[in-house]
C-alpha cells in the first residue's frame, strides 16, 4: 500500500518543528507501523535526508518505549503499543498524520522523541519499596491472597509509555501515577510506606506541571495495558488519608 | 503554608473543592425544585407566594443562602484556576485534532463550557426572580376569606387594582401602596405575588423560557459527567457501587432539568391555551 505521511518534524529541543509530508510506497500490511518508519527512514537516509528520530526499544509491547499519536490517537487506531500496531489497520491512499506526545512536561527533544524523565522522577518520589538489602527473601514468605495479587498485577502492567498524559485533554498524569501508588498500596510490602508515597509522588506530578484529572476516562481507553480508572479513584483515596493522618505537616 | 492550603492547592485538592461544592449545589438543585413545585398548585399562587416569601424572611434561609453562594463561587472560582493549570499543561497542541475514543463523551471533555452556559443562565435568572423580587416594585396579593367577595368585588380600582374568588379565598391583587392600607384593614399580611412575577417573565420575556430551557438541558449533561466524577474524586470507584452512583448521576441528569424546564414550558402553554 502507498500512504501520505505528515510527520513532526523537528531538529531540537530549541528550535521550532513543523508537520512535514512524505509519500510511502509499497508497505505490506504485515509489517509493524515502526517497520514502516524504517521503511521511510532507509529512504530518507538514501537521499542524504535526516531521518525521522521515534523511541523503540523491545518492539514487542512492553517496554513502553513507543510514543507516537497517530491520526489523534496514543499508540493509533488499536489499543495497543505502537511496535504492536500493524499496517493492516490502514488503507493504501490514506493520510497518516504522526506527532509526538504532547505536553508541557514533555519536551520534544527531536521529532517524536520526547523527553519523558518527568516519570522517572515521579518514581523517584516514591513510587518503590524500601527494603534492606541481602540475600533474596524466600518466595510466599508474605501470603497474599490471589484476588489482591490479580489487582496489584493489573495495576503493575503499566509500562510506563505516556499514553495517558498524551491522550488526556489536561495532560493529566493521573493514571501513571495512580497505577504506581495503587499498586504498592495494595500488597503487604508497599503498605508500611503508603502514606508518604502517595503525598511525595502526588507533589511530584505537581511539580512536573501534568494537569488535573477530569474522569473523562480518555486515558484508561487508550492504554496498551488496560489499565483501569479506578486506580485514580484509589490514588485520591490514598491522597486523603494521606493527609488527614500523615506525619508530615 | 499550612498542611490544609497546600493539600487544597494541589491538583487533587482542588478537584476535591470541585466534587464537595458540586454535589453541595446538587443537594441545592433538589431543595429549589421541590420548592418550586409550588408553582403549579392552582390556587391564585397562595402556596407559592407564601412558600417565596418565607423563603426570602426565615433567617436560617439567610445562612443557606451565604452558604450556597459560597458554593459557587468556590465552584467556579476553582473550574477557572484548574482550567488555566490544564491548559498549561499543553502548551503546544496537536496538530491534527485528539480523536478519543467513543467510551468518551464530548461533554465530559467540555464541562466548563457547559457549565459557563448555566452561569450566564443564572446570573439572567437570579437578575429576572431574586432581582425584581427583593428590589423593584412588583404586584402585591392578600388572601382575604371567601365571605369578603362582595365587599370586596365592589371595591373602587383605587383601593383594589383586581378581586379573583378562588376555592376558600378572595384573592385581591393591590399595588405595593394599596396593600399598605388594606392589609391592616383586614388584619392579614399581604405578599409579594412572586406567581405573577414568574408567569409574566416565563411569557412576556419569552427569550428567557427559550434560554431557560437551553441551559437546564446543558446543565443536565453537566449533571451527568459531574456526579458520578464527584464520587470518583472523593476517592469512591468500586465495582460494588460505581455502576449504581452512574445509573443515578443519570437519572437526577433527566429529572432534575427536566422539572425546573416544565416550569417555563408549563407557563408557555397556559398562556396560549
Amino acid at each position: 500500500m502507498n500512504l501520505n505521511l505528515h510527520i513532526w518534524r523537528q531538529k531540537n529541543k530549541d528550535t521550532k518543528g513543523k508537520m512535514v509530508s512524505y509519500q510511502v510506497n509499497d508497505i505490506n500490511e504485515e509489517m509493524s507501523f515502526l517497520e514502516m518508519l524504517d521503511v521511510l527512514n532507509e529512504d530518507l537516509l538514501r537521499k542524504g535526508d535526516d531521518p525521522v528520530a521515534f523511541d523503540h526499544d523491545c518492539r514487542e509491547g512492553i517496554c513502553g518505549a513507543c510514543s507516537m499519536v497517530i491520526n489523534g490517537r496514543p499508540h493509533g487506531p488499536t489499543r495497543t503499543t505502537t511496535c504492536q500496531l500493524h499496517m493492516r489497520y490502514f488503507n493504501s491512499g490514506d493520510n497518516v498524520y504522526i506527532e509526538p506526545w504532547r505536553a508541557g512536561s514533555f519536551p520534544v527533544l527531536k521529532d517524536l522523541t520526547v523527553d519523558r524523565s518527568a516519570f522517572d522522577r515521579i518514581i523517584q518520589a516514591g513510587g518503590f519499596v524500601s527494603v534492606n538489602t541481602g540475600s533474596a527473601p524466600d518466595a510466599n514468605e508474605i501470603p497474599i491472597g490471589k484476588e489482591i495479587a490479580d489487582e496489584a498485577f493489573n495495576s503493575a502492567t503499566c509500562i510506563g509509555c505516556g499514553a495517558c498524559v498524551a491522550a488526556c485533554k489536561n495532560a493529566s498524569a493521573s493514571l501513571f501515577v495512580s497505577a504506581k501508588i495503587s499498586q504498592l498500596a495494595m500488597l503487604p510490602q508497599g503498605a508500611a510506606e503508603r502514606k508518604r508515597r502517595a503525598e511525595s509522588m502526588i507533589a511530584q506530578m505537581d511539580a512536573e506541571g501534568f494537569g488535573a484529572c477530569t474522569n473523562t476516562g480518555a486515558c484508561a481507553a487508550e492504554c496498551p495495558k488496560s489499565i483501569d480508572l479506578t486506580n485514580i479513584a484509589q490514588m485520591n483515596r490514598e491522597f486523603i488519608g494521606a493527609k488527614l493522618t500523615s506525619e508530615l505537616v | 503554608m499550612s498542611w490544609l492550603s497546600k493539600t487544597l492547592s494541589s491538583t487533587i485538592g482542588r478537584k476535591l473543592i470541585m466534587a464537595v461544592t458540586g454535589l453541595f449545589l446538587v443537594s441545592f438543585l433538589f431543595v429549589h425544585l421541590i420548592g418550586n413545585v409550588a408553582l403549579f398548585y392552582d390556587d391564585g399562587g397562595a402556596s407559592f407566594n407564601k412558600y417565596s416569601h418565607f423563603m426570602s424572611t426565615a433567617g436560617i434561609i439567610r445562612v443557606f443562602e451565604l452558604l450556597l453562594v459560597a458554593g459557587f463561587l468556590a465552584h467556579i472560582w476553582t473550574s477557572i484556576q484548574l482550567t488555566r493549570l490544564n491548559n498549561a499543561a499543553r502548551p503546544e497542541g496537536y496538530a491534527y485534532q485528539l480523536k478519543p475514543s467513543k467510551e468518551v463523551s464530548w461533554f465530559s471533555r467540555n464541562m466548563g463550557l457547559s457549565g459557563s452556559i448555566v452561569l450566564i443562565f443564572l446570573v439572567t435568572h437570579l437578575q429576572n426572580f431574586y432581582y425584581r423580587y427583593h428590589y423593584e416594585e412588583i404586584p402585591y396579593v392578600i388572601y382575604a376569606p371567601a365571605q369578603l367577595y362582595p365587599q370586596a368585588k365592589n371595591a373602587p380600582k383605587e383601593v383594589v387594582t383586581s378581586v379573583d374568588s378562588l376555592a376558600g379565598h378572595t384573592v385581591l391583587h393591590v399595588t405595593q401602596k394599596q396593600a399598605e392600607t388594606i392589609a391592616p384593614q383586614l388584619n392579614t399580611e399581604a405578599l409579594k405575588d412572586m406567581q405573577q412575577l414568574v408567569h409574566e417573565v416565563f411569557t412576556k420575556e419569552w427569550w428567557f423560557s427559550i434560554l431557560y430551557v437551553v441551559a437546564m438541558f446543558l446543565l443536565g449533561f453537566h449533571l451527568n459527567h459531574g456526579f458520578q466524577s464527584a464520587f470518583r474524586t472523593l476517592g469512591l470507584a468500586h465495582k460494588k457501587y460505581t455502576p449504581f452512583l452512574t445509573n443515578l448521576g443519570g437519572l437526577i441528569s433527566i429529572l432534575v432539568p427536566a422539572g425546573f424546564a416544565s416550569m417555563p414550558i408549563y407557563f408557555l402553554i397556559k398562556a396560549f391555551m
